[in-house]
């Protein structure tokens, strides 16, 4: 009875000839932290763009079992928006904020799926409008609470620091009010301190009842925030399991050849 | 103050500059007399301009440049430009709002009928400028052939009124209507395209619409254009030229208002917002849930809209309309007005178009130069102020117990 939220099977990419993505199987339980790793090249960020519709996989199947309700919903094919309706959202390994909208704005745009509000309605700025817009703006300013960055909402995007970006865009991913959430290397570019709070954050994201797939470079993070690990090279899957598990096979550590894991 | 690198380089720029200019500027033949004049002294003026202007831009970004590091380390704090203090506080806007509305009304009692006229077509333009701005400056999709629904909704009351003698407020909504038909229409083909692909195909679009009307004569009359179209009727009353002006005038001061009133409402909405988004990042809007397609069909019809409703007015108060009204020149100016005077901003917009159309008006002497004066102001506005006179702003919200309030 307990289906995986996330069940990828046989997903591959091809680029003209380079097989970014090879057969890889993958799954999320409902409530699980899973960490995909690999060296540089490796594939993690194609996997994402495939699963959530901005490529489309030469290869392979995606299932999203929404915790509630029982139909499984297969993504091949759904465009990006379609995908993050559905309940998956994710962030992105080079910032891809609205650089010019506010902080607000930015999270306000995530619940763009969640709402209904057009074109005539916001002209005559009916009754149902300006309730929606109310929501949206409280909804908001919460998840930017959650996040730390509520000192901050009327700040341009691109006016904050490094790390607060890469915050801002998990409150983004968080607006669409996802079951799971995908977060393309949020350390990146991070001091240990603000590495510190955002492992906290996401235990927290976890804890409300939210899944993860993480891509991550620090080590440390991953060892330490993961329930299970995917361990990825040359686009394919070379090992999964726990991170003691992951930690200790021999072609993780082949793989990542003389970069010592310290976990 | 200069190093020699900097000297240098403006030298460069200063040859280069007399040398692309040299056919045009020095040699001047005079096919009658059958002589070339040689006019070597107005390549030293090229050389010596381009030379004072290279140094003056790049002493400008150093400037700049300084002042953004002393921002950066703190040592100045960045103050808010003052229009844009006075746009965001209502207690400068409303009383600046109030006396412009003044102003704008008893405008026909203190100026002559031909002013007036010069107004109307200045007010027509800032309503232009604002439909274009929802495409270009709001959703990001430069459009080069928005003309094309100016002409649809000219031609549409032109023909209707011609064939059916159909009335100028009948025919407002149609036009605009038709408009946002062809918006659509335009808007499925270039779905998939951006930035100069897009502004390409567009400007394409326009061409079409423009060479259709010149070609097709059973259609639209050809080159030869439609004459004797009705101008706005009010309650069958039969005006005078000037009442007709006159009160084409107030007309226009009510759209204009409606469409302030409408853009402004939808810049803060949640489709405005997913049209500045999709202006910013194509990829992370839609990643946010955001449809494309539906996003940018909804901006061209909107921007068409205006057009056509503004092609409506044009074809009343001329009366006569033919394709010549309706080249890329007016798709350019349009354009013009947007980016001078700050893409995204209704402020900004309204400014630019006073000034891009009145300026030519009343400096006449100028008017044999206005491309030249136009190509000069875009590439003087890319250079130094690239976001336009006003920039635009976002809304500011306010949230109790937080700490944050914009400066309150
Ligand atoms: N759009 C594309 N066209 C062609 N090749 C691509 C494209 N996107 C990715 N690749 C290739 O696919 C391979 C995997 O890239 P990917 O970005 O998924 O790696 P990654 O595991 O995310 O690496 P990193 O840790 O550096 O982010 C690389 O060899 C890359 O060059
Ligand atoms: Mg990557």
């Amino acid at each position: 009875m307990n289906r995986p939220v996330l069940q990828v099977t046989r997903l591959s990419m091809d680029f003209g000839g380079i097989h970014a993505m090879s057969e890889l199987d993958l799954e999320v339980h409902r409530g699980e932290i899973v960490a995909l790793i690999g060296p540089n090249g490796a594939g993690k960020t194609t996997f994402f763009n495939c699963v959530t519709g901005i490529y489309d996989p030469t290869g392979g199947d995606v299932v999203l079992n929404p915790p509630e309700g029982s139909h499984s919903i297969r993504l091949n094919g759904l465009k990006p928006n379609k995908v993050t309706e559905k309940g998956m959202a994710r962030t992105f390994q080079n910032i891809r904020l609205f650089q010019n909208m506010t902080v607000l704005e930015n999270v306000m745009i995530g619940r763009h799926c969640r709402t209904r509000s057009y074109i005539v309605g916001a002209i005559l700025n009916t009754r149902a409008t300006r309730r929606e817009e109310q929501e949206t703006v409280e909804k908001s300013y919460r998840i930017l609470e959650k996040v730390g960055l509520a000192d901050m909402v009327n700040e341009f995007a691109m006016n904050l620091p490094y790390g607060a970006q890469r915050r801002l865009e998990i409150a983004r991913a968080l607006a669409t009010e996802p079951f799971l959430l995908l977060l393309d290397e949020p350390a990146a570019g991070m001091n240990p301190n603000e590495t510190r709070e955002l492992n906290e954050l996401i235990n927290k994201i976890r804890d409300e009842g939210h899944s993860i797939l993480l891509i991550e470079h620090d080590m440390k993070l991953v060892m330490s925030l993961s329930d299970r690990i995917y361990v990825m090279d040359y686009g394919k899957r070379i090992s999964e399991g726990t991170p003691a598990q992951v930690s200790s096979d021999p072609a993780v550590i082949k793989a990542y050849l003389g970069e010592d894991i310290d976990a | 103050m200069f190093s020699v690198e900097e000297l240098k380089r403006s030298l460069l720029v200063s040859f280069w500059f007399a040398f692309l200019t040299f056919p045009l500027i020095v040699i001047k033949v005079d096919p009658i007399e059958r002589t070339v004049a040689w006019r070597w002294d107005n390549m030293f003026y090229v050389a010596l301009g381009a030379f004072v202007v290279s140094l003056l831009i790049r002493v400008f970004n150093v400037q700049k440049q300084r002042r953004r590091e002393r921002i950066a380390s703190g040592a100045i704090v960045e103050r808010e430009p003052l229009i844009q203090v006075i746009l965001r506080e209502p207690r400068y806007l409303y009383p600046l709002t109030g006396a412009v509305l003044i102003f704008a009304l008893v405008f026909p009692a203190l100026f002559s009928t031909y002013q007036t006229n010069i107004m109307i077509t200045a007010l027509m333009y800032v309503m232009l400028g604002l439909g274009l701005n929802i495409v270009v400056g709001l959703a990001g999709l430069l459009d080069l052939g928005y003309v094309a629904f100016y002409a649809v909704g000219a031609y549409a009351y032109a023909l209707l009124n011609y064939h059916f003698d159909v009335g100028f407020w009948m025919a407002l909504p149609i036009g605009a209507l038709l408009a946002a038909l062809f918006g659509v229409l335009l808007g499925f083909p270039v779905l998939r395209l951006r930035g100069d692909y897009l502004a390409i195909v567009t400007l394409g679009f326009g061409e079409i619409i423009r060479l259709i009307l010149e070609n097709w004569n059973q259609f639209s009359q050809g080159p030869s254009g439609i004459s004797n179209i009705s101008r706005p009727g009010l309650f069958g009353i039969d005006l005078s030229l000037e009442g007709a002006i006159l009160y084409l005038y107030y007309l226009m001061i009510g759209m204009v208002i409606f469409t302030i009133f409408v853009v402004n409402r939808l810049q803060d909405s949640r489709i405005g917002r997913a049209w500045i988004a999709l202006r910013e990042d194509e990829i992370a809007c839609q990643a946010m849930g955001i449809d494309k397609t539906k996003t940018k069909l909804t901006a061209f019809a909107l921007g068409a809209t205006w057009a056509g409703m503004v092609g409506v007015i044009f074809a009343a108060k001329t009366t006569f309309i033919n394709p010549a009204s309706f080249t890329f020149l007016e798709s350019a100016i349009i354009l013009c007005i947007v980016v001078l005077g700050g893409m995204g901003s209704i402020f900004g917009v309204i400014v630019g178009a006073l000034i891009l159309i009145l300026l030519p008006e009343h400096l006449r002497a100028l008017s044999e130069y206005r491309m030249l004066a136009f190509g000069a102001v875009l590439v003087t506005m890319m250079i130094f102020r690239p976001q336009g006179i006003v920039a635009n702003v976002r809304r500011i919200y306010r949230f109790k117990g937080s700490g944050e309030g914009g400066g309150a």
